[in-house]
């Protein structure tokens, strides 16, 4: 399970953002005439249908696999939880048929209504996105019911889908999806483009994904500032092991680093900056922060040290990454243009794994966060697990398919979506003269 | 005992999802069985007629079945347990044939070129389709007999509840009907009279196939699944439920052999949506026979109201959405290109 979803997380991130991608381009065409940023639409969007593919049947997978691993949790669950994978059904349902006309329709159907279906293809992924989000959510602030003798009773789907935790999830992990991929594929044309510099479609690529993901990797920390907020007063538990923190008290500082000792009960090698911690999280240095040392030992995260380096790695790529837009934002204001510092196109191409890094530690800093607990503080992941012996066996079998498709999905991207283009195969993709 | 309303909705709203996922995603696996199957000197074409007659639409067809299980695990979570729990190793197999169906087939489309990479890919996209649809109807086998505990501890062991000669033979069923579906389907997709007439041969004999094991499903449902075997003998609504599937089966079949395509499109989606509610209404109100029925595994009212709310919501832009869909793709009408790739010399 865990492996599907840090496979799927990838190919969703990129559903949701790609998409974007693929219609600024064609609008830029459709309102400039340049037949390069069409050429481009038309790459992106076979980038995007592969994506989108893979995307689909790895999330059919994981909706199966929620019975298939945790049969326990989905029938305690799901009646409460079940109705935002419902809408997310429909949302997905909606970018599968616009994705089909988006892709076969560029003959059949008028310009405009191509533009429009990709436009729906955009929204309807960012939308369902936002389900799995707030399903997963609920994971972590469970609400929505009450507990009578150990089943859910009184159940209110409408609380469970407004839990307390759904608004800084999703805003957090949609503003991730676009940063992260407006990363990647910036880098990957910047590489491309370092390489062949007269190249047009390369600076047009960058020029659209770079400011995309620039903006949202700046918005970022906001939300992230916001969500960890959030946390510290409906999890306190998590912010204490994102921090490392062992023991309660007021000026609590933030810590840079280190290794946590959950048998010493200390963080080993750590950076600390004095009373950060209260301050940023209560805006008060005196401010009580509740160690881990206030909870009991069998409700701790485990392995402590996979959730400080999650929560690490992933801030510090955010800020990388949002330091990098502020970059480019001073370019812009100072000099026109990104493309005559070789320097500053070098650190694109170095930070483009930078997003996906990010998501990747963030969803293990959620998951692994949350642990033991399947529903936070209600069910135990251990309770949760199906009778089924041998489940190494499924999860080899899945980890070899990834691996595999994964490999094949690169080759394909590589050969299909990145090559430069020659100046007579942007000419072939050019509007006939009326 | 009276069904309340949204019970009812969301009844019906599974059946439908089931139904359409047969009648469209089925068709596009049997799509895979004439790719896998494809012979004579039109091979390629085949080949190419299934690529572009699947292509745009395979996607929206496959989320039918991802509406089916939201469906039954929002609406009816312990049935939706139940069958994960006792059906893992089909359900995990099935889903390794979805996943290399749908990538095979993205990556042989968008991979471009017809090099040996590509060959491969169309070999692992008809295998897939054609293992898929088996393992989906040894499920179905499993749910139709009452092989599926409510209580896992009841389960002596994984594979009792669908190792059985009637699981196999609706699972062999399933294929020929998709087989069927896609062969009928596939002479309204090209205007080439030897590629229709080779899709026509197809159809005939995989309908002459499916009635062929649907009797010898039949018969075996008689101790593999006694519950649906009375339930199709034994009610008012049997006789002429039999009636009108065999009507419609001759008729898809004489329609076929006088080239009335469309008439024979639409005589087989009768007939199979007839094949599956027999089965649905032979075997209701159970889910999971003796265990589960509609009433003891449904979800609270108020998640059964607001998911009845949802369907009908998210119908009303779904079902326009797919509309749309269908009619650019497969109406089959000459359109003005609008917008159309130049050919430079």
């Amino acid at each position: 399970m865990a492996m599907s979803l840090a496979f799927h997380i990838i190919f969703a991130c990129i559903g949701i953002a790609m998409p974007l991608l693929m219609v600024v381009a064609e609008w830029l065409h459709r309102r400039t005439g340049d037949d390069v940023y069409l050429l481009l639409a038309r790459r992106w969007a076979t980038g995007t249908a592969i994506m989108f593919a893979v995307g689909a049947v790895s999330g059919t997978v994981l909706s199966f696999e929620l019975g298939l691993l945790w049969p326990h949790f989905m029938k305690w669950a799901g009646a409460i939880i079940g109705m935002p994978f419902s809408l997310e059904g429909f949302a997905f349902f909606t970018e599968a048929i616009f994705l089909g006309i988006y892709m076969y329709g560029w003959d059949r159907v008028s310009p405009r209504a191509h533009l429009a279906a990709g436009l729906m293809v955009a929204f309807s992924g960012m939308i369902s996105g936002i389900f799995v989000v707030i399903a997963n959510s609920w994971m972590n602030t469970p609400v929505g019911f009450r507990l009578v003798n150990g089943l859910p009773a009184a159940i209110d789907p409408i609380a469970a889908l407004t839990n307390p935790a759904a608004l800084h999830e999703t805003v957090h992990m949609t503003i991730a999806a676009y940063a992260a991929t407006g990363f990647v594929v910036a880098g990957i044309h910047a590489a491309m483009w370092l390489r062949d510099r007269g190249n047009l479609f390369h600076r047009r690529a960058i020029a659209i994904a770079f400011t995309i993901g620039a903006i949202a990797a700046m918005i970022q920390p906001v939300s992230g500032d916001a969500s960890a907020r959030a946390v510290a007063h409906l999890q306190p538990l998590k912010m204490a092991a994102f921090e490392g923190l062992f023991q309660t008290g007021s000026h609590a500082p933030l810590a840079l680093g280190g290794i946590p000792d959950v048998k010493e009960r200390k963080l080993l090698y750590a950076i600390e900056l004095p009373s950060m911690l209260s301050i940023m999280t209560y805006h008060r240095a005196g401010a009580v922060m509740r160690g881990l040392d206030s909870f009991p030992e069998k409700d701790w995260p485990n392995p402590m040290i996979a959730v400080h380096f999650g929560f690490q790695i992933m801030v510090g790529a955010g800020f990388a990454m949002a330091g990098l837009g502020l970059w480019g934002a001073l370019l812009m204001w100072r000099r026109r243009t990104i493309f005559d510092s070789i320097w500053f196109m070098r650190a694109m191409v170095a930070a483009a794994p930078l997003g996906l890094i990010a998501v990747e530690a963030g969803w293990v800093v959620t998951e692994v966060g949350r642990q033991p607990w399947i529903i936070y503080g209600v069910m135990r992941t251990a309770d949760a697990v199906t009778p089924m012996p041998g489940l190494t066996v499924t999860f080899a079998l899945f980890t070899a398919l990834y691996i595999f498709l994964g490999t094949t999905v690169c080759y394909l991207l590589w050969r299909q979506v990145m090559q430069s283009p020659t100046q007579a195969e942007v000419a072939a993709y050019s509007v006939p003269a009326r | 005992m009276p069904i309340p309303f949204a019970l009812f909705f969301v009844c019906g709203a599974l059946l439908a999802a089931l139904t359409l996922y047969v009648l469209t995603g089925g068709a596009d696996y049997g799509g895979g069985v004439w790719d896998l199957l494809a012979s004579g000197p039109r091979a390629p074409a085949q080949r190419d007629l299934i690529e572009r007659a699947i292509g745009p639409i395979w996607e929206a067809d496959h989320v039918w079945l991802i509406m089916v299980v939201v469906i039954l695990f929002d609406g009816f979570p312990p049935a939706f347990a139940a069958i994960m729990t006792a059906m893992h190793i089909p359900v995990t197999l099935m889903l390794v044939g979805i996943v290399l169906r749908g990538s095979a087939f993205s990556f042989r489309s968008y991979g471009g070129g017809r090099d040996r990479t590509q060959l491969a890919w169309g070999r692992v996209f008809s295998i897939a389709s054609l293992v898929t649809p088996l393992l989906l109807g040894v499920i179905i086998g499993a749910i139709a007999s009452g092989r599926i505990p409510q209580d896992p501890r009841r389960l002596s062991d994984f594979l009792w509840p669908w190792m059985t000669p009637f699981c196999f033979a609706v699972g062999i069923f399933a294929l020929a009907l998709f087989a069927y579906l896609a062969a009928i389907y596939a002479t309204l997709e090209t205007a080439d009279a030897e590629l229709r007439d080779d899709f026509r041969l197809r159809a005939l004999a995989a309908g002459i196939a499916v009635g062929v094991i649907a009797g010898v499903v039949l018969l075996l449902s008689i101790h593999g699944a006694p519950r649906i075997w009375t339930g199709l003998t034994e009610r008012v609504w049997t006789w002429p439920l039999i009636w009108m599937t065999t009507i419609l089966a001759i008729a898809a079949l004489y329609s076929l052999w006088t080239r009335r395509f469309e008439i024979a499109r639409w005589c087989a989606v009768g007939q199979v949506a007839l094949i599956l509610w027999g089965w649905a209404f032979a075997q209701f109100p159970y889910l999971l026979e003796p265990d589960l029925d509609i009433y003891n595994a449904a979800a609270p009212p108020i998640t059964l109201h607001m998911l009845a709310g949802a369907l009908a919501a998210g119908a009303l832009i779904l079902l326009p959405s797919y509309r749309y869909l269908m009619v650019v793709f497969k109406s089959h009408r000459e359109r003005r290109p609008l917008f159309r790739r130049r050919h430079s010399s």
